[in-house]
């Protein structure tokens, strides 16, 4: 058997399957189809080894979890066996007994790993009496709410918080059945180190840390007459949203999400890509205006706003490196803005309402922001994420499957394809890159999209030719990939001119606020952006005949400053 | 002052020898904890002061030369015999003066110090034979102490008297007459297995640190002792450091690793204090540092105080714990000998395990296999505890008979009560009963009969001892020191603590039963590590040698050894109650009620059986049951 083809195997339920690599028999057991449970197991995650759903049982009657033992050739295990069956079923139980099970009521209702399981697993009955649920919700965030009575402690917000985002806000304290996810000395997470990416709340498997819904005010302002409710889209929401509603992964519903907010009651409705062209524009002369004074290089874009949290708290020093751009969220946000108040003369006053529909949780953080506010107000009243916007098109009964694509409005109506790629990591760059390039980018797109701004490595490195030099550039995602080559730059390793940071792996794709996205469909959503850009007859941000106009006359002379950069 | 090479090495033992040679008296006064707490520090500052005040040279180092005769006033490790402590022992005549107090001080120097007298009345007798020689009390007689040796027999803060006494001539064999291999090989040869609970073979686990190719390793000793009731890692700490920094600097030069941690539970303040000095000691003789001896070999050791988790005896949450961050245990592959401390293959032993190196290197792995069974040779150090005539410290061979333990070592059950069971292995291990004791207790019959060596706690229980109150005390235990990480142990044992309260209480059910023992089995088969896996070894013993106990609580409602409070009935015999009302005058509940002159009643529902009615009845009419 072994030496079949010199390949090494294992018996898996009495059938041979291929050991190919894998580093623990769970991946193994998974490659042969069958969905073993598992609440603490994520390849992009250190092993933790502690809910123990995922045992096996091997020749001997002996229990082991796959998720930690590696396979060996000739090993027979089993995955379903009465005993298995038997302590999956107790943990769960356990569990359970421990765990807030107003579901009906909980923001993860049908999105919950541990309800998945539960019923998977027959769980009828707890044995045990439930234990008291306590009022120590922490909702001090605009980003998260956190809900220790939901909490069973696999760790995997930990895990993420400190093993891919660097940051370390939330920690295990206590021992035992007194154990808890907190944060440093119990403050309010607002108060700490933690950035809003909302990671934790991606990869937390039941309702204990969730995104906060920030619907109602929403709904609000659009039942309101006096209130003209303007929408943006980022870019990732577009690829990502159909998720929800069963439509194969990374399709392109931006015409369907215009449709359905019209009839949701939003008065216009815009796509943040066009913003995005602004940033390119602006942070592209930026680059430039450094590079020959050649200060504060290399310059850290600035529209991640998890990112720019990260540098204030971590790397005050680099703060004259990160651009003074706002995000495009809040550069077009501040041009509708000012664009309302310059209609508003001399018609009978109507409060206009930005509203921001965004991949992201951070986004929810920036907007309160104080560079952010447009007389005295954020300029954005509403920041929602995609699933928000998901849960909004079910309350409102929209069959979205069958809405027809409609198109965003003008005078705003066109972003280039550089602006919609700003959703997927290297995107920023690729669009910068097409900027400074100028007129030769429009011969050189695919050239450009081949030096190495794409695809999911952590750290990208690129070079460009610029003038009589080369433009060095590195694209990193996730915080802690941003970390180590902060370190690098720091210690004189490396040297850049231009970094692109965003702080979710992947970019706004994989963003918090998107369908849950670990380990699957970036490739898919990636592609969907691509392909957008393809599909778009304006390549180059400053081709965008929206942004011309704007630079013309709403941004003319030192508006553009003003409206455009946070200092 | 650096021993700068073999022979200087042989010339300073030569020294400190003679230096010994010159005391014509040497007193050892007991620093074990347990004698501290009982005042032996003061005796040993007033023998000090009394002794000087005869004109007697008193010497309490030995690298200061005294001219002539002096004698020799030391502070000793423990002695074990924690009974009997404050302990005092005077050599030559071996006498051992048992709960010396401050007022006997003065007697001891003038008839036993400047006299040669023995003091009938510090010595221990039994059965109307007295034993003026520590060697002959039955306590000891029946010991065979190879690594308690020296603890009470030699100043645990002096590295003079233990290189005088042959200190480091193990270190010096490894390093000047032996290879690396050769070592490990002796080791493997021994079949010495680790002391801290699980028995792992040392000389496998020692090939395997050597074989890693990784150019930095560690080596770590666990003396986060924390099962109940145990105190063999303390002792040997503060009684013989030096006998174990030997046994680390042999693993780090057999190994190739050049610095060591002590990983010892800050609770332990005179075991680190003894280290520390200890420590201290050795790099000032250049034994610790670089060049020991001469030689290339370089070795560091640190310490590092544990906050007292329970888990952190774990081995990995041991290390990780070491490296500033929380204690748990993690999931293995990849085992501490490959990736341990910072990621760097780590030999990790207990402290007992540590001391039987040297020991081991010297007379060889063929004789150390003559002790005990050949399997699971040597010694085994353990804290006699509970319903026992002899409580302390004891240091048997290997596969050595509960019931010589207990009956000959112990001195049998206290107060005459019958033995009903032992706990061994702390939290982690089992309750033995009658059937066991003639059990050979090593590693391999005792995992035979479900239950395990652990670190050495032996808790003697006699008849009165309530087995489920047993269960319930270690089940607490052990769901307090849970570190929480995985579900079984995290909750399971919550769980279980919550049945066994509940039955203790009175208010358990036969379900209960069952839930237990699916519990345990669960805990058992899917925790992450050995504490979670072991954590319902009290539970499932006990209910399957006492289970009628655990019926009679939940059925009867009763608790035949009457700890159980809530379990307890007080009533009033009517026929001997006069009806004076003094007990319902008492009752703190009002739960007592009748008329004057005619029996009075309890209320069952209301009484909180504090007993304060019994003490008051004068006519002994009320009875508990």
């Amino acid at each position: 058997m072994n030496t079949m083809n010199n390949k090494k195997f294992m018996i898996i339920d009495g059938l041979p399957v291929a050991i190919e690599g894998e580093k623990n028999i769970l991946d193994v057991i998974r490659k042969a189809g069958i969905d073993l449970p598992t609440l603490c197991y994520y390849s992009a995650l250190s092993t933790y080894g502690a809910c123990r759903m995922c045992v096996v049982e091997g020749k001997n009657g002996d229990i082991m979890a796959s998720c930690s033992t590696p396979p060996r050739s000739g090993m027979e295990i089993k995955t379903n066996t009465p005993r298995l069956q038997k302590y999956r079923k107790m943990i769960l139980e356990l569990m359970l007994s421990d765990h807030c099970r107003e579901c009906t009521t909980c923001e993860k209702n049908f999105d919950c790993k541990l309800q998945e399981l539960a019923q998977r697993f027959g769980l009828k009955d707890v044995r045990f009496d439930q234990y008291s649920i306590d009022d120590t919700r922490d909702d001090s965030s605009p980003a998260i709410m956190r809900n220790p009575n939901k909490c069973i402690i696999c760790g995997d917000c930990v895990r993420m918080c400190s093993e891919i985002q660097n940051v370390g806000a939330i920690d295990f304290a206590y021992r035992g059945s007194k154990m808890e996810v907190t944060t440093a000395f119990n403050m309010p997470i607002s108060e700490t180190n933690c950035v809003n990416c909302g990671q934790c709340a991606a990869i937390c498997p039941t309702g204990a840390i969730t995104i906060k819904n920030d619907l109602q005010p929403l709904w609000n302002d659009l039942h309101d007459n006096d209130t003209i409710v303007v929408a943006q889209i980022a870019p990732a929401v577009r690829v990502a949203l159909g998720d929800e509603f069963g439509i194969p992964r990374g399709t392109n519903v931006m015409g369907k999400i215009v449709s359905a907010l019209r009839r949701m009651g939003f008065d216009e409705v815009y796509d943040t890509a066009t913003g995005a062209d602004l940033t390119v524009i602006e942070e592209a002369n930026e680059l430039i205006g450094r590079l020959e004074k050649g200060e504060n290089l290399p310059l850290f874009t600035s529209c991640c706003p998890a990112w720019f949290r990260y540098a204030e708290i971590n790397h005050p020093e680099l703060m004259d490196n990160v651009s003074s751009c706002k995000s495009p969220m809040e550069m077009f946000g501040s041009v509708l803005k000012e664009r309302a108040k310059l209609n508003e003369k001399g018609k009978k006053p109507k409060k206009t309402k930005v509203v921001a529909i965004m991949p992201c949780t951070a986004k929810k953080y920036e907007i309160h922001r104080e560079e952010f506010q447009y007389d005295g107000e954020p300029t954005i009243a509403h920041s929602i994420t995609t699933i928000e916007l998901a849960n909004m098109i079910r309350e409102a009964g929209l069959r979205f499957e069958d809405i027809l694509p409609e198109a965003v409005d003008m005078p705003f109506g066109i972003a280039s394809g550089a602006g919609v790629i700003f959703g997927v990591t290297g995107g920023v760059t690729e669009a910068v890159i097409r900027y400074v390039m100028g007129d030769e980018a429009r011969d050189h797109l695919a050239d450009i999209s081949f030096t190495g701004v794409r695809g999911f490595e952590g750290l990208k490195e690129v070079k460009v030719p610029y003038k009589d030099r080369e433009l060095s550039i590195a694209i990193v995602s996730g915080l802690k990939n941003a970390e180590k080559l902060i370190q690098a730059i720091q210690a004189g390793e490396v040297q850049y001119d231009f970094v692109e940071v965003m702080a979710c792996e992947g970019g706004c794709i994989a963003g918090a606020g998107q369908p849950f996205v670990i380990g699957r469909a970036k490739p898919e959503r990636s592609e969907g952006m691509y392909q957008a850009d393809r599909m778009s007859n304006v390549k180059l941000s400053a081709e965008n005949p929206v942004t011309d106009g704007l630079y013309a006359n709403l941004l003319a002379g030192d508006k553009a400053h003003h409206l455009l950069h946070y200092k | 002052m650096v021993i700068e090479n073999r022979e200087a090495l042989k010339k300073s033992r030569e020294a400190f020898l003679a230096q010994i040679d010159h005391q014509t008296k040497k007193i050892y006064v007991c620093g074990g904890t347990g004698c501290v707490a009982g005042g032996s520090m003061e005796i040993y500052a007033k023998l000090k002061e009394l002794i000087e005040a005869k004109g007697l040279t008193c010497q309490v180092e030995l690298e200061k030369e005294e001219e002539g005769n002096h004698i020799g006033l030391k502070r000793s490790g423990c002695h074990g015999f924690c009974e009997m402590g404050p302990l005092l022992r005077i050599e030559p005549a071996k006498l051992l003066y048992l709960k010396v107090s401050l007022d006997d001080c003065e007697e001891i120097v003038e008839k036993s110090i400047v006299g040669d007298e023995v003091i009938e009345r510090l010595i221990y007798s039994r059965d109307g034979i007295t034993y003026p020689v520590q060697e002959e009390i039955p306590f000891y007689k029946n010991q065979k102490r190879i690594v308690l040796e020296d603890c009470g027999q030699i100043d645990a803060e002096s590295i003079e008297e233990y290189i005088a006494y042959g200190g480091y001539s193990s270190l010096e064999k490894c390093l000047f007459d032996m290879t690396q291999d050769d070592i490990i090989k002796t080791i493997y040869d021994s079949n010495l297995r680790g002391r801290g609970g699980g028995g792992f073979p040392a000389g496998r686990k020692w090939t395997q640190v050597k074989a890693q190719k990784d150019p930095i390793k560690y080596v770590v000793c666990n003396g986060d002792e924390g099962d109940p009731g145990a105190f063999m890692d303390r002792s040997i700490m503060e009684g013989d450091p030096h006998k174990m920094l030997e046994g680390m600097m042999i693993a780090g030069y057999s190994s190739g690793a050049k610095e060591g941690y002590i990983y010892v539970r800050a609770e332990y303040p005179l075991a680190v204090q003894r280290l520390e000095k200890a420590i201290a000691d050795c790099k000032r003789y250049g034994i610790l540092g670089k060049n020991i001896l001469g030689t290339d070999f370089e070795f560091d050791v640190h310490i590092v105080k544990g906050a007292g988790a329970f888990v952190c005896g774990e081995g990995s949450a041991l290390t990780t714990s070491i490296e500033g961050d929380r204690g748990m245990p993690r999931v293995k592959p990849p085992r501490t000998v490959e990736h341990g401390l910072y990621g760097k293959p780590t030999l990790l032993n207990n402290v007992e395990t540590f001391a039987n190196v040297p020991i081991i290197l010297q007379k060889g792995a063929d004789w150390y296999k003559t002790i005990g069974p050949v399997k699971s040779p040597g010694t085994k150090a353990f804290a006699l505890t509970g319903n026992i005539v002899n409580t302390g410290l004891i240091e048997v061979p290997m596969g050595t008979t509960l019931r010589h333990i207990i009956f000959d070592v112990g001195g049998g059950v206290r107060g005459g009560k019958k033995f009903k069971a032992v706990q061994i292995g702390g939290p982690s291990g089992a309750c033995l009963t009658e059937e066991h004791l003639d059990l050979p207790l090593d590693f391999d019959s005792l995992k035979k009969a479900g239950a395990m060596i652990g670190s050495g706690g032996l808790v003697v229980m006699d008849e009165d001892t309530c087995m489920v109150e047993v269960a319930r005390f270690f089940m607490n235990f052990t769901q307090n020191e849970s570190c929480g990480k995985c579900v079984p142990c995290r909750e399971g044992t919550r769980r279980m603590l919550e049945i066994l309260e509940r039955i203790v209480a009175g208010k358990g059910e036969l379900s209960d039963l069952d839930m237990l023992e699916e519990l345990a089995d669960t805990i058992t088969s899917t925790a992450l590590c050995g504490l979670g896996k072991t954590a319902a070894n009290p539970v499932v013993s006990t209910l399957k040698y006492f289970r009628d106990e655990y019926v009679e609580h939940i059925v009867d409602k009763h608790c035949r050894t009457k700890n159980c409070q809530a379990l307890k009935k007080i009533y009033i015999e009517k026929y001997h109650c006069k009806g004076c009302s003094l007990c319902a005058r008492v009752c703190p509940v009002d739960a007592i009620s009748g008329k004057l002159k005619e029996p009075f009643e309890i209320d069952q529902s209301k009484c909180i059986k504090c007993g304060a009615c019994m003490s008051s009845c004068k006519f002994k009419a009320i009875k508990e049951d």
